[in-house]
């Protein structure tokens, strides 16, 4: 018994150490950077001539969908190294993932219907994009639903990865639904839109100045350095019950 | 020293036909449940003429995946009530060759249901569903269906809420089925021209295989221990 | 005990479940032949044993060889050589008897007539010839845990694993259950049975390994120096 126990309290030591340098550096240059995309998209910007300030919400509405995206992403990534090298730490990383995607994409649609309601008349369509957008946080949601009602750690890792995985499909989807159903009326701002899109602006240098920073902080910082804060307190609360369950069955 | 892929599969699909014919738990409760669904489709919707060439294919599809969601729960519960996965598992055979032989008998006990559909629905209807297309479209989606439903029930059986969990995991990734299936079927059942259903079709058939693919690289990790 | 007639050898063996030890490093060997007793109170790590025995799951730590292979790794290689009887039946409710042996003999890719050779003779030794065509549903308890035993033994394996195969059943099946494993043990095969009762070890179990909280606490020749008190203080 001494043996494991000694193990686990020095586990339990690991997760509490301090944060990383590393991940004290991409907190706050995700913090700057968020506050600096802000500064652009409402400040440096100029108002769109046809929809006018709302146009602005467009800055964080098409990035949050890839940084949910980037997220979902490393689902993927963890579930296939968990289940090539059974390693907890990458079954946390899934699961960060699918937790900050769904926060993001839950960002993406919410933003959309602000921004719908002006331009669309409606906070809410039935558009097979918005509809595929709304399954793709159903089937992250199912994610969540699913890891709470398997009890043994060793199967609901398992699962969880496999499903992670397959749920990616929906993510694709909702990326490529406008060459399955192509009567969307969601404006598609980089590349040709579709004929019925209602809402489409013109990608100006003053846009893409906006645009750009946002996109690639989206895509890259927030997802990693949220994660990485998520993988550390999931690791502490399965350190914790391990020690409760310990705790009770000495 | 293992048995021969084929074989085992074979071995797994007549146990389960033997076993439905004995007891018919899976084929009479989702053809109970299909009637049901239609009747109470056209009562809800109180299709006339109009509306239904629009709705009927959305009818037949969501009617098919519900039944099949039964099916599928059963056919699993069926291996995992006296312990037999385990029994499955013991055998040296390649777990692969155990999802293939369920996926096929989920697959051939719903397609019989959806067939029989077909012509219920053309009576029910006044629309002519039986075409060799729409039976095509058919046995491409409850192909799908079946593959990740296998793969899911296997899964949610395992678990705490059994049964109940299978719906919430099944259904927003079967989505990708039921919207090119839909379409497909709404193209035919229109007449219109087939170049404007078969990508949906082909489509179809795409996402099959994806999953087929992805079902078939992932089954034995849940159901090593 | 010399190494070359030990068909099981388990080193280091441990197993926990999400973090919680099961088995903690268990080190043994068994020889060909040997019937082995596993003794122990509930939760004491016998039926986790009997699953990594069996390569229903994969061990935490250590090493386990059957029959010279190694497992988890030659896991394919070692299932054709070992039997198991579950606390469940592992049957198919819906099909006969014989077609339970039927389809189990196709799975273990045992070719058909030899197939019907082995399943008439299996139903005869299990007193089932009679009840041979019935749903497996209809059955008592008595006769699914023989006809349990049939089915782990229809591919003749080296080593026949038993997990409390007592439990549930009335005297006469017992008896029989014990006439049962007699043959099996005169055919050669290696069995290890647990059961939690001390009074029901069977005649020809000569060795007891007592499990006590995931370790060996015992390990010796039934009856030898104080076995019973090592497993009922175990069980306290």
């Amino acid at each position: 018994m001494g043996g494991k126990t000694k193990s686990t309290t020095l586990d339990l030591r690991m997760e509490t150490s301090p944060q990383p340098r590393l991940l004290r550096i991409l907190t706050v240059f995700t913090i700057l950077g968020f506050a600096g995309t802000l500064v652009l998209g409402f400040a440096v910007a100029g108002t769109d001539i046809q929809q006018g300030e709302i146009q602005r919400i467009f800055y964080i509405h098409m990035p949050s969908f890839f940084g949910a995206f980037t997220a979902f992403g490393l689902t993927v990534v963890g579930g296939i190294i968990y289940l090539a090298r059974k390693s907890e730490t990458w079954d946390r990383i899934a699961l960060a993932g699918v937790e900050v995607g769904l926060a993001f994409s839950l960002i993406n649609l919410l933003t959309g219907s602000i921004w719908a309601r002006p331009i669309w008349n409606t906070w809410w369509t039935w558009d097979p994009r918005l509809t595929s957008a709304a399954i793709m946080c159903l089937t992250y949601a199912a994610y969540l639903m699913l890891r709470a009602g398997i009890d043994d750690p060793g199967k609901r890792r398992a699962f969880m990865s496999v499903y992670g995985i397959l749920a990616f499909v929906t993510v694709l989807i909702t990326l490529f639904i406008i060459r399955i159903v192509p009567e969307t009326i969601h404006p598609v701002i980089v590349g040709a839109s579709p004929q019925n899109a209602q809402g489409g602006f013109e990608a100006t240098s003053g846009v893409v100045i906006a645009l750009l920073p946002s996109l690639l902080l989206w895509l890259t910082l927030m997802p990693i350095t949220i994660m990485w804060h998520r993988v550390r307190l999931e690791a502490r609360i399965e350190a914790l019950n391990l020690l409760k369950l310990q705790a009770l069955s000495e | 020293m293992k048995t021969p892929f084929f074989n085992c599969v074979t071995a797994v699909i007549s146990k389960d036909l033997r076993a439905e014919i004995r007891a018919r738990e899976l084929v009479s409760v989702m053809a109970l449940f299909a009637l049901l669904s239609l009747l109470v489709f056209s009562f809800a919707l109180e299709l006339d003429k109009g509306a239904r060439e629009e709705a009927v294919s959305g009818v037949l599809w969501v009617t098919l995946v519900f039944a099949s969601l039964l099916g599928f729960n059963r056919s699993m519960s069926q291996e995992r009530d006296q312990g037999n996965l385990d029994a499955l598992l013991l055998a040296p055979v390649a777990r692969t060759a155990i999802f293939v032989g369920k996926l096929l008998g989920n697959f051939i006990f719903t397609l019989i249901v959806g067939l029989a559909m077909l012509p219920l629905m053309t009576m029910l209807y006044g629309l002519n569903l039986l075409d060799g297309w729409i039976i095509l479209t058919e046995a491409i989606g409850i192909f799908g269906l079946a593959t990740i439903g296998t793969l899911l029930a296997t899964m949610t059986v395992q678990t705490r809420a059994r049964e109940a969990l299978l719906p919430i995991a099944l259904l927003p990734i079967a989505l990708p089925f039921l919207l090119t299936a839909v379409r497909a079927t709404k193209g035919i059942l229109g007449g219109a021209p087939a170049s404007e259903w078969q990508g949906a079709l082909g489509m179809l058939a795409a996402i099959s295989v994806i999953y087929l693919v992805l079902c078939l690289l992932l089954y034995e990790y849940i159901v090593e221990e | 005990m010399p190494d070359d007639s030990a068909i099981i050898i388990a080193e280091g063996l441990s197993k926990a479940y999400g973090g919680l030890p099961a088995l903690r490093s268990l080190n043994f060997r068994v020889r060909r032949g040997e019937f082995v007793a596993l003794l122990g109170a509930n939760g004491s790590g016998k039926s986790t044993l009997l699953r990594l025995l069996s390569g229903l799951s994969k061990p935490t730590a250590g090493a386990i060889r059957i029959g010279g292979w190694e497992m988890p790794r030659e896991a394919m290689a070692v299932r054709a050589q070992i039997g198991l009887v579950a606390h469940q039946p592992l049957l198919y409710e819906n099909l006969t008897a014989r077609e339970n042996l039927e389809f189990f003999g196709k799975l273990y890719g045992i070719g058909i007539d030899e197939r019907e050779r082995r399943i008439a003779e299996a139903l005869r030794t299990a007193g089932l010839s009679k009840g041979a065509g019935s749903l497996v549903r209809a059955f008592s308890r008595g006769m699914k845990q023989r006809l349990s035993i049939a089915r782990a033994t229809l591919h003749q394996p080296d080593v026949l694993l038993l997990d409390e195969p007592y439990s549930g059943l009335d005297q006469a099946a017992i008896e029989r259950l014990d006439e049962l494993l007699s043959a099996a043990t005169e055919d050669g095969r290696t069995i290890i049975m647990s059961t939690h009762q001390l009074e029901r070890i069977p005649r020809p179990a000569r060795r007891a390994l007592v499990l006590a909280r995931g370790r060996i606490a015992f390990d010796d020749a039934i009856g030898r120096r104080n076995m019973s008190e090592i497993y009922r203080s175990s069980n306290a």
